[in-house]
């Protein structure tokens, strides 16, 4: 394999029910970066049906190029089409880089297309960086239970192909005045066919929370010593317009769904702000927020981990803290009511 | 249990013996793991180990798909590891399956989710067919989740990922829900094929006295690369495209303004002010 023969980073669009998904334009903030830092194109390849009218888009986020396959066998993930699609078009334009989000999407397609390509490939990163001198990909992510981190390099191999978490980075702002290229690629319809069939799709609510793209996430953990003093939490969530998360602790007690739950086992969000409360801060809870712009913690243990990561904390008692917070933003808004 | 098992089986299950086969590794039992600053790769001697958790969703599944056929199935456990990965098939069979294999050999140390998804197709190859493969949806210590999707690959075979139910099964061909966001995606897939089962399709049984018996008085036989026929390019460290450079422990600090809540009143006041500072109020 001739390394220097490939070239250009690349990123896996994610479109969900004919709608392009936010993790594409999180991939093109990490992939921008790593375009810049080699000093070339960075260029995004997304798959369904029925996507023309909003493909300009991956462009407006950083994308230099966008190549797109329209087809209706790729209206919803398929691993056989999906596959032949990707590997035909990483043999034509060899991409040095290659990035997907760790979805359930990404984490199906991109081992299958590592294995095809014979290729390496780095699971749920959270930190991507190039070495310009040896034009080497480092990988960063936790593993074993979020007690390491390793740095992980594909040396010989292209494209070095990797997933990235969600949410571990915030798209870039939208700018309608970039340029770029759409690339529409046609291909046979044999390419198209798959050996399995999806029957249907059971929509379920409650696996999503709103916790993911919430801009402000209150989070409690053990500390709150009850189910019903979540309520406090979800009042204080209201007022700052955020949604609530918890602590595996929290889950595990039963005092609210895992679909809320921040972390390693959980969900990773970087929302502008992260409030701890009752968290201890234990490496697998950070492993899902410590991105988060500003961090807060209410804790009454002054040697808790979690105020090592905050930007403003206070050492006492959350029943005391909590609803004099809750009693101070009410009167606030009251008076923005008012002035009005 | 009621109805755990789904609806009985139809006539078309039963007549036609189905061969299962079931992939499972050995883990590090505690979070406490130790590295080989020079390769990156884990130290195993001197650990206690475990089967890995998420794998005996898959056994169960097996064990449960073979109940459901009547008996009318077999089912193979395959291991890779060292020498000491022996218990992680034996504590498979005490959970139902029929017999097992360990893949060890020097030469397969190192290897990355690629190498180790060759070395499984090949002993798959060696040891089947096969009509369905079970596989866990990740290791607690690697954590990847590459290696079942990879290990279809090299066989050519169907991957269906995030399995939390089967749903009907005979005649050729599978359907099953998967767990994605936002719901279930029902999927109807031709067999051969392989299934990474999440938590949520079974609550895992606990070996039986007997089971343990057997277990024990099983041999499990050990393959080692000739065995499986691999090309020595493709295994171990040789065999991986990736390297681990760097370990470390995960420090994320910030210097932030920790106040004393002494002064309820005071610190909610001062911390209403840096809100507002930080423009989120
Ligand atoms: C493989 C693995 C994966 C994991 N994944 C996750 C994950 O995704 N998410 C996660 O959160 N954890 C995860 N954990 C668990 C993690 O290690 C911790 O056990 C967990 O985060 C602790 O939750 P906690 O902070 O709520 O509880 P604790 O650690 O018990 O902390 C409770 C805190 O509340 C404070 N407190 C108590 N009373 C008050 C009060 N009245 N006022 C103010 N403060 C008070 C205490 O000082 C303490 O700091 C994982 C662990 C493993 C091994
Ligand atoms: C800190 C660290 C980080 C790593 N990161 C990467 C990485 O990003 N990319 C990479 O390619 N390699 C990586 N590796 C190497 C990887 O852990 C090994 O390749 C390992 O053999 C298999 O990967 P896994 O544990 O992630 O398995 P997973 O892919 O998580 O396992 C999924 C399922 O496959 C089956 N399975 C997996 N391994 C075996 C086995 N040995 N025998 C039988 N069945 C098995 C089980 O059913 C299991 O539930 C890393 C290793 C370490 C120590």
């Amino acid at each position: 394999m001739k390394l220097e023969e490939y070239r250009g980073v690349w990123t896996l669009g994610e479109q969900r029910d004919g709608r392009i998904h936010t993790v594409s334009y999180e991939l093109l903030a990490w992939g921008r970066s790593l375009a810049d830092k080699l000093g070339v194109e960075l260029a995004t390849v997304i798959l369904g049906h029925n996507l023309a009218d909003q493909v300009q888009e991956l462009i407006y986020r950083g994308a230099d190029k966008v190549y797109v396959v329209d087809h209706p066998a790729l209206a919803h993930f398929s691993v056989d089409p999906y596959a032949r699609v990707l590997t035909a078009l990483v043999r034509e334009y060899r991409p040095e880089i290659f990035i997907a989000s760790a979805t359930t999407t990404g984490r199906t397609i991109m081992p299958v297309l590592a294995a095809k390509l014979r290729t390496g490939l780095t699971a749920d990163c959270t930190g991507l960086d190039v070495d310009v001198e040896s034009r080497q990909l480092l990988q960063t992510r936790p593993a074993i239970g979020g007690n390491v981190m390793a740095t992980i390099i594909t040396p010989n191999h292209r494209p070095a192909m990797a997933t990235v978490r969600p949410k571990s980075r915030r798209p870039l702002p939208r700018d309608a005045s970039r340029k770029g290229e759409i690339i529409f690629k046609r291909f046979d319809e044999k390419m198209f066919e798959s050996r399995t069939r999806r029957l249907g799709f059971i929509r379920d609510e409650t696996a999503e929370s709103p916790v993911q793209d919430a801009d402000v996430v209150v989070a409690g953990g053990k500390g709150l010593k009850d189910g019903r003093n979540f309520d406090m939490l979800f009042e204080l969530a209201e007022l700052l317009g955020g949604a609530v998360g918890a602590s595996r602790m929290a889950v595990d007690m039963g005092w609210i769904p895992y679909s809320h739950q921040i972390g390693l086992s959980g969900k990773t969000v970087t929302p502008r702000l992260y409030l701890a409360i009752g968290i201890s801060g234990a490496v697998q809870h950070l492993a899902g927020m410590s991105s988060s712009e500003v961090i807060v913690a209410i804790n009454k243990d002054p040697d808790a981990n979690i105020f090592k990561v905050s930007d403003f904390g206070i050492i006492g008692d959350l029943f005391e803290i909590v609803p004099l917070l809750i009693k101070r933003l009410r009167e606030i808004k009251g008076k923005e009511g008012e002035g009005k | 249990m009621e109805g755990a098992f789904g609806p009985p089986p139809d006539r078309r299950d039963v007549g036609r013996m189905m061969r299962l086969a079931v992939l499972v590794k050995q883990v590090p039992a505690t979070d406490k793991v130790k590295i080989d600053p020079e390769t990156g790769t884990m130290l195993r001697t001197e650990m206690e180990a475990v089967i890995n958790p998420l794998d005996l969703y898959a056994v169960e599944e097996a064990v449960r798909l073979k109940e459901r056929l009547s008996g009318e199935a077999e089912i193979t456990v395959i291991s890779m590891g060292p020498a000491m990965a022996i218990e992680a098939v034996k504590d498979a069979i005490s959970m139902g399956c029929d017999r097992g294999y360990l893949l060890s050999d020097r030469r397969l140390a190192g290897s990355d989710t690629l190498a180790t998804a060759y070395a499984l197709s090949q002993a798959i190859r060696k040891l089947g067919p096969f009509d369905l493969i079970f596989a866990g949806e990740r290791t607690t210590d690697g954590e990847t989740g590459q290696v079942g999707p990879a290990v279809a690959t090299l066989l050519d075979i169907p991957v269906l990922t995030y399995v939390s139910k089967i749903e009907e099964i005979g005649d050729g061909r599978i359907v099953v829900h998967r767990a994605i966001e936002g719901g279930h995606e029902v999927v109807e897939s031709p067999l051969p094929a392989l299934l990474c089962v999440v938590k949520e399709i079974n609550e895992p049984r606990l070996p039986t006295l007997s089971g343990k018996i057997k277990a024990r008085e099983t041999e499990v036989p050990v393959l080692t690369a000739d065995d499986i026929e691999a090309d020595e390019s493709m295994i171990g460290l040789k065999g991986s495209p990736t390297r681990v450079v760097k370990i470390f422990y995960p420090k994320i600090t910030r210097e932030g303004e920790i106040i004393r809540g002494d002064d309820p009143e005071g610190a909610v006041d001062r911390l209403i002010e840096f809100l507002r500072e930080r423009g989120i109020i």
